[in-house]
């Protein structure tokens, strides 16, 4: 599905902004508005727009079908082994402090990080999956 | 009374959703009903940033504006884009709505003040995570501090609920691959197409 010129190279415009502002949101999470589940949306938004404008085999070509399908349990299990090797020291499940010794709070930094990852892995994956189930529905 | 101006934009923006619900409504034609609701979402994002919820004005935008609508219009590719007569009586939906509707308003009778610090969200561990989560965490946004770090545990069910979501989905809507390859073994496209049609017509008939 091709449509006209100006749409295709706004989108090829717009397309590098979304995604460094996906990693912002995810890194900068911190600091200041934002998290995995909101990056992971728009990363999800960036891989829907690419295809509504080039087509879903393009898309796909830039995020493949087993590739997303894949990401949806591995956020899961990223944030679950996080919290677990709290367990190896003795703290609770999802302790943070574990990943500093020496200081507790920075473990803390560390661990929110890292299970940010895993909520955007799985956000990601599954909006992407579910608009890949959707539209795959309607052009069989 | 230094905030009336936030007021006066939340009236409006609340106003316009009000108008905008009652277009859903009346709309007879699914497409444009999908666009107002993005529409919808789009100003409800906006009173959230009013809010000062900067996190859930960015999810709604893009969940509740951008991927949900992309999704209704994926199915109404598939469906009809035109709304089925009611025939049904309207009296058990409309005591259904008006006793839901009654119920709710009541509660909001018990709900604190609109803005009120007094009100016991703000009461309960909320001072401890505002003073305290720069010094725990060393993360300086307490939202994400609450939600990743004092709340994990929650975090992770919510993260498993989405998993759950999407698993629900592939199942419903991707069925089992086996039928699917013969299907497409079976049919060349344009005929998969014709097939449909003609089943549709059947239906139709009887």
């Amino acid at each position: 599905m091709k449509l006209d010129l100006l749409l295709r190279v706004a989108t090829k415009f717009i397309l590098p902004f979304m995604f460094v502002f996906a990693l912002y949101v995810q890194f900068h999470g911190d600091f200041g508005p934002g998290g995995g589940f909101q990056a992971g949306v728009i990363a999800a938004a960036m891989i829907i727009f690419y295809a509504i404008i080039f087509g879903l085999e393009a898309a796909k070509g830039v995020a493949p079908e087993w590739v997303v399908e894949k990401m949806m349990p591995l956020g899961v299990l990223i944030y679950a082994s996080t919290g677990a090797i709290s367990f190896f020291y003795g703290k609770n499940f999802l302790d943070y402090s574990v990943f500093d010794l020496h200081d507790p709070a920075h473990g803390q930094h560390i661990g929110i990080l890292l299970i940010e990852f895993g909520v955007l892995v799985t956000v990601c994956g599954t909006m992407i999956a579910i608009f890949y189930a959707f539209v795959g529905r309607g052009s069989s | 009374m230094e905030h009336l101006d936030e007021l006066l934009i939340n009236m409006v923006l609340l106003t316009l959703m009000a108008i905008v619900v009652v277009g859903i409504i009346v709309m007879k034609n699914l497409f444009s009903a999908v666009i107002l609701s993005a529409i919808y979402s789009f100003l409800l994002a906006s009173v959230l940033i009013v809010l000062d919820a900067v996190d859930v004005a960015m999810t709604e935008a893009a969940v509740g504006a951008g991927i949900s609508t992309v999704l209704m219009l994926a199915t109404l590719h598939i469906t009809k884009d035109k709304e089925a007569t009611f025939t049904h009586s309207i009296a058990i939906p409309l005591f259904v709505i008006v006793v839901t509707a009654g119920a709710l308003i009541f509660a909001t009778f018990d709900a604190p003040e609109f803005g009120s610090a007094a009100g016991p969200q703000h009461n309960h561990v909320a001072p401890y995570y505002l003073s305290q989560s720069i010094n725990d965490t060393t993360v300086p946004n307490v939202v994400t501090a609450v939600l990743s770090s004092y709340r994990g545990f929650d975090t992770f069910g919510e993260v498993a609920v989405i998993f759950t979501a999407g698993i629900g989905i592939m199942l419903l809507l991707k069925g089992r691959p086996s039928n699917r390859e013969d299907e497409q073994k079976d049919l060349d496209p344009q005929d998969n197409i014709e097939v449909k049609a003609s089943k549709r017509d059947g239906e139709q008939q009887v």
